[in-house]
């Protein structure tokens, strides 16, 4: 094959995947670095990848320390009241304390962020939610983050990371192609920060035919923030902790300033309120201490979000739904109904042309809502990710190993979806963690500790065949047949991803069974899956370059959803009722999982090994 | 609702090729126009549609739940600093234009360039501050105690259960 293999050398910060945590990374890096060199590989174009592509119009996570709003600890305490507190505190509480300093630099590069006339502070949506006209929000970090870089390269789709061959488990960089030219790329760093995003797409989504693009998160977040971690040999945590999202229904369209800013609410088909009468049955299965009904409701304590989806799933299946969103009364507001549009017009357009084309005007009809297909990511109101190092003053011995968000493997870091433990940092939390990450990389090299890398033009060859490997495939066997798709020698990426959505769905808790699996189930679908992932590695075809991208790109979710099975199988308990259920343990247990999970997937085997990591709570210090 | 292209007015210039987040927007060989080569990939984020300097890209609503017939259009303009939308219903009867700011300043130029700022001293470098900090992450009259820490909150680590 013509491709050619371009190769770039002494690199020493690469950021792989350059959404919101990857652009904070590469701006941060050049403060700390002046004379290293720092190189982005991004598969879209920079100015408009990863989950903010279409802009936000909120920034979800800041404290507003500086007017007396919040301190760290309450966003803390806050994450882990949400996630039935299986979260890194000591992760959590170093992003809450740095995130205010991005959103305020956002604000001076220009984001239009806006005000509460009477205070002068940011205008509140929430407690952590600030409302932004942030349309051009990926656009402004991907200039911050291209001042600082010495150079981008966007369209390259990058599928392994790069292991030293002189000292066991260190980074060296990472390998890839273009998805324009084809050429084979190689990444040659001290370093590696993987921005990469989350996975969407590795279930069975709610839509069909062409709707399959309508996910959630955003379709190209093909998980390879996991996908390239794991192969590498580093350990994951939580990543059982799979997301459900109430949102509009087939639009997806966020409900975040619905309820908080414009106060709309939800009610069952009879126009009843319908949470509170699952949450008795359902304090009996998680424990008093996560769900007090007598007392959470009049306290304004916020119920746990995946404990609201419990009680919309089994409203639904009660035979009451659909559940209305009720705007009715908000959109008689002609400025609250403006808000309610460009909400949609800044983050979700397609929730705004669904509603234009079914003629729902939500000032005179409750539009309807429904729960999400499950999504694995690290960065909304769930934490699975990559086993990482703390910070020095915060983190006991456990979780800390030198150097903030580094993974278990040396070098090699991660902000964003990449990172375990850290639900609640969405967009300004991600740039922050990436901020966080570049400043230790630049420390881990200025420490010696990078020092005597040495990768072979073996190791580089290997993966050039391993990468256009699916082109073979297609050419070898494509004459074999007459025409059409379907061929007993191989299988396209469509057809893999469609198999791989299917059994998560059955398998491990999809919308068609309601989210409920067990471990009998979980058995079955790690045999199914084992089978895919053979499949995939000898019988994957591309057609073309395009093709090929989806290939790696199904690479990575089948490694994503091998992870988040043996980590569903690992936690004998119902954790999240409302994001997922094991039909044999169907009570939250803290005696034996008020704990962590840990995997690690040995890269020469494959074998998978899990052990649980304990648990750390900030407390006051009168509580000691 | 996947995009589609106006035979019309697309030139193949290829500016939604360089922006679709996807990489769906692609060069059709014959006619040498854009296309969307995977609708069932397509986020509808409207990157390709904003780009395109024809407005030759509009978007028709995933056929799965869509009826056809309502109209979303959009122009965003980088040197005025504002993006202006505008939303038909199928039916007619609701037809909003709505106009938001893009940006405060003149489009890049409050970002700095880290390669001009100081180097951080050694005493930076050895702290938990970040760039820019501890600007922003304190109340301004703290005395000056800067980043928040375990001991400055008065919080310990315990290990197991919190409550």
């Amino acid at each position: 094959m013509a491709y050619q293999t371009i190769i770039e050398d002494n690199i020493d910060v690469l950021v792989a995947g350059a959404g919101l945590g990857g652009t904070g990374a590469a701006f941060e890096a050049r403060y700390w670095g002046k004379d290293k060199k720092i190189i982005i590989a991004e598969k879209a174009n920079i100015d408009r990848s990863g989950a903010v592509a279409q802009g936000l119009y909120a920034i979800n996570c800041y404290m507003g320390t500086r007017f007396g709003e919040n301190n760290p600890e309450d966003h803390v305490r806050y994450a882990r009241m949400d996630l039935m507190g299986m979260v890194r505190e000591d992760l959590l509480f170093d992003m809450a304390r740095h995130v205010d300093s991005a959103v305020h630099q956002f604000e001076e590069w220009g984001m239009p962020i806006m005000k509460n006339q009477e205070t002068g502070a940011y205008l509140r949506e929430g407690r952590w939610q600030i409302m932004i006209h942030g349309e051009s929000y990926k656009p402004m970090v991907a200039e911050a983050a291209k001042k600082s870089a010495d150079k981008v390269f966007n369209r390259i789709c990058v599928t392994h990371l790069l292991m030293d061959e002189s000292q066991e488990n260190r980074v060296g960089g990472a390998v890839g192609f273009n998805v324009r030219t084809g050429n084979y790329h190689v990444f040659k760093s001290k370093t590696v920060i993987v921005g990469a995003g989350g996975a969407s797409n590795i279930y069975k989504p709610r839509s069909v035919g062409e709707g399959a693009g309508r996910v959630w998160y955003a379709p190209w977040s093909s998980g390879s923030a996991y996908g390239l971690m794991i192969e590498a040999g580093a350990k994951m945590t939580q990543m059982e902790n799979k997301i459900v999202l109430a949102r509009f229904k087939d639009g997806y369209g966020p409900v975040g300033a619905y309820f908080l800013h414009l106060k709309t609410y939800t009610q069952n088909c009879d126009g009843e309120e319908y949470e509170s009468k699952w949450f008795p049955a359902l304090a009996e299965m998680v424990g008093k201490e996560y769900l007090d009904t007598e007392n959470q409701h009049f306290s304004h304590m916020p119920i746990p979000t995946c404990l609201r989806n419990h009680a919309f799933i089994n409203e639904v299946n009660s035979g009451k739904g659909p559940i209305h969103m009720v705007t009715m009364e908000a959109f008689q507001d002609p400025h609250l109904e403006e808000i309610g549009w460009h909400n949609f017009l800044g983050m979700t357009v397609g929730q705004a042309v669904l509603w234009a084309s079914n003629d729902v005007d939500p000032k005179h009809e409750n539009p309807e809502l429904t729960t999400s297909e499950p999504y694995v990511m690290g960065s909304h109101a769930t934490g699975c990710g990559a086993w990482c190092s703390g910070p020095e003053d915060l983190s006991p011995e456990e979780y800390f190993w030198g150097y903030n968000r580094m993974t278990t493997v040396h070098g090699l870091f991660g902000c964003g979806d990449a990172v375990g433990g850290t639900p609640h940092a969405f967009s300004s939390g991600s740039f922050t963690e990436g901020r966080l990450a570049a400043k230790a990389a630049i420390k881990y090299i200025n420490d010696g500790k990078a020092d005597g890398i040495s990768i072979t033009d073996a190791q580089i060859d290997k993966r050039r065949e391993e990468i256009y490997k699916p082109m073979e495939t297609y050419k070898l066997f494509r004459n074999h047949i007459t025409a059409g798709s379907v061929n007993p020698y191989y299988i396209n990426p469509r057809q893999g991803l469609d198999r791989l959505q299917k059994m998560m769905d059955e398998y491990c808790g999809g919308v068609t069974v309601s989210y409920m699996t067990n471990s009998k189930l979980l058995h079955i679908g790690l045999k199914k899956l084992g089978t895919l992932a053979e499949d995939w590695t000898n019988s994957i075809a591309a057609e073309d370059i395009h093709e090929l991208l989806r290939a790696w790109e199904l690479k990575h979710r089948i490694l994503s959803s091998e992870s988040v099975m043996q980590h569903t199988l690992f936690r004998d308990e119902t954790r999240w009722p409302g994001y997922y259920y094991r039909g044999d343990h169907m009570k939250l247990d803290d005696a034996n999982w008020h704990v962590l999970t840990v995997s690690h997937r040995d890269p020469k085997t494959g074998k998978y090994t899990m052990e649980k990591a304990p648990l750390y709570h900030l407390i006051g210090e009168e509580g000691k | 609702m996947p995009t589609f292209v106006k035979m019309t007015r697309c030139d193949g210039c290829g500016e939604c090729v360089d922006i679709c987040p996807s990489d769906i927007m692609h060069i059709d060989k014959t006619i040498r126009r854009a296309y969307n080569i995977e609708p069932n990939m397509c986020w509808e984020c409207y990157s390709c549609v904003k780009a395109c300097p024809h407005h030759a890209i509009d978007v028709r609503g995933y056929a799965d739940f869509t009826p056809l017939g309502s109209s979303v259009r959009v122009h965003r303009d980088e040197e005025k600093g504002v993006i202006a939308w505008r939303i038909i219903f199928r039916n007619g009867k609701k037809d909003m234009e709505l106009l938001a700011p893009i940006t405060t300043k003149p489009w890049g130029e409050g970002i700095p360039d880290l390669n001009t700022v100081d180097e951080p001293s050694d005493e930076m470098r050895n702290s938990h501050l970040l760039y820019n900090e501890p600007k922003y992450i304190r109340m301004e009259d703290d005395g000056g105690i800067g980043l928040h820490t375990l001991k400055s909150n008065k919080l310990v680590m315990k290990e197991g259960v919190y409550h």
